[in-house]
């Protein structure tokens, strides 16, 4: 009985340091992870969001998000976005009216802090959200930009 | 393409601020081109990656939606001057584009 259970804890350990190993092995050939292609082909904001695994998401003012009111150019506009939730590991941007919603996601690490700057298009006036990941869990805010010149051709 | 990327790094404190334009139409795809009304494939750069000192410090994935030539800003806790920031760059096309930096 007893040897029975050795044996299994044996084979058991033996399956599941082979697989740690086969986890380590696999990002470090793929240098960086696969581009999330159905996520940044998503038409709808909402499955682009949980496409690019950010459903489900708390509405947190503790994301700042930096754009301007109103964007005379949509082809241009300045955002950037600041996570103060303390272990923020990524973070993604949405143009919810863009015919692609999903516009980047950032992945943070080594003391890189949750902060990113960028330049995005804007189709037309639209809510730019942001959303981050932290300890497990998902949250997002947005802000509205008016657009008065759309920049995205589509 | 060496010159297709420009960057900065300048300490605030004890964070690297680090900025990097990258030359690049970021063609989303659905535009035509207005001489021969044909669409204009996409070709937009989808993968960046930053290293700082080797190590890298941040993994990002763009999509069509980010505005031609590319503009990325980040922050770097814990760096110091003399450190060396690098950002390599892929298109949707393969087209590789790298740059270097000291943090000043």
């Amino acid at each position: 009985m007893n040897q029975l259970r050795r044996s299994f804890l044996k084979s058991a350990g033996a399956i599941g340091s082979f697989t740690i190993i086969a986890s380590i092995l696999k990002p470090a050939t793929a240098i960086a992870a696969a581009w999330n292609k159905l996520a940044f082909t998503s038409k709808e904001p909402a499955d682009a969001i949980s496409n690019a695994g950010y459903g489900g998401a708390t509405e947190s003012g503790d994301i700042m998000i930096k754009a301007p009111d109103i964007a005379e150019n949509g082809a241009v506009v300045p955002v950037s976005a600041t996570s103060n939730i303390p272990g923020t590991t990524s973070m993604a941007i949405f143009v919810e009216k863009n015919p692609a919603p999903l516009i980047a996601d950032f992945k943070f690490s080594n003391g890189t802090e949750a902060y990113i700057s960028t330049r995005v298009k804007m189709a037309k006036t639209s809510l730019v959200r942001v959303s981050v990941k932290a300890n497990g869990k998902n949250y997002t805010n947005s802000r509205e930009v008016k657009v008065t010149i759309g920049g995205c051709g589509g | 393409m060496a010159e297709a990327m420009k960057m900065r790094a300048t300490m605030e404190g004890n964070v690297a601020d680090v900025k990097v334009l990258i030359q690049h139409p970021m063609d989303t795809g659905t535009m035509k081109d207005s001489k021969t009304d044909k669409l204009i494939p996409a070709f937009f750069i989808n993968q960046v990656v930053a290293t700082l000192n080797g190590k890298t410090v941040l993994e990002a994935q763009w999509g069509v939606g980010i505005a031609k030539n590319p503009f990325l800003g980040f922050r770097v806790n814990g760096a110091k001057s003399g450190d060396k920031v690098a950002v390599n760059a892929v298109d949707n096309l393969g087209n590789k584009y790298d740059g270097e930096v000291v943090v000043a």
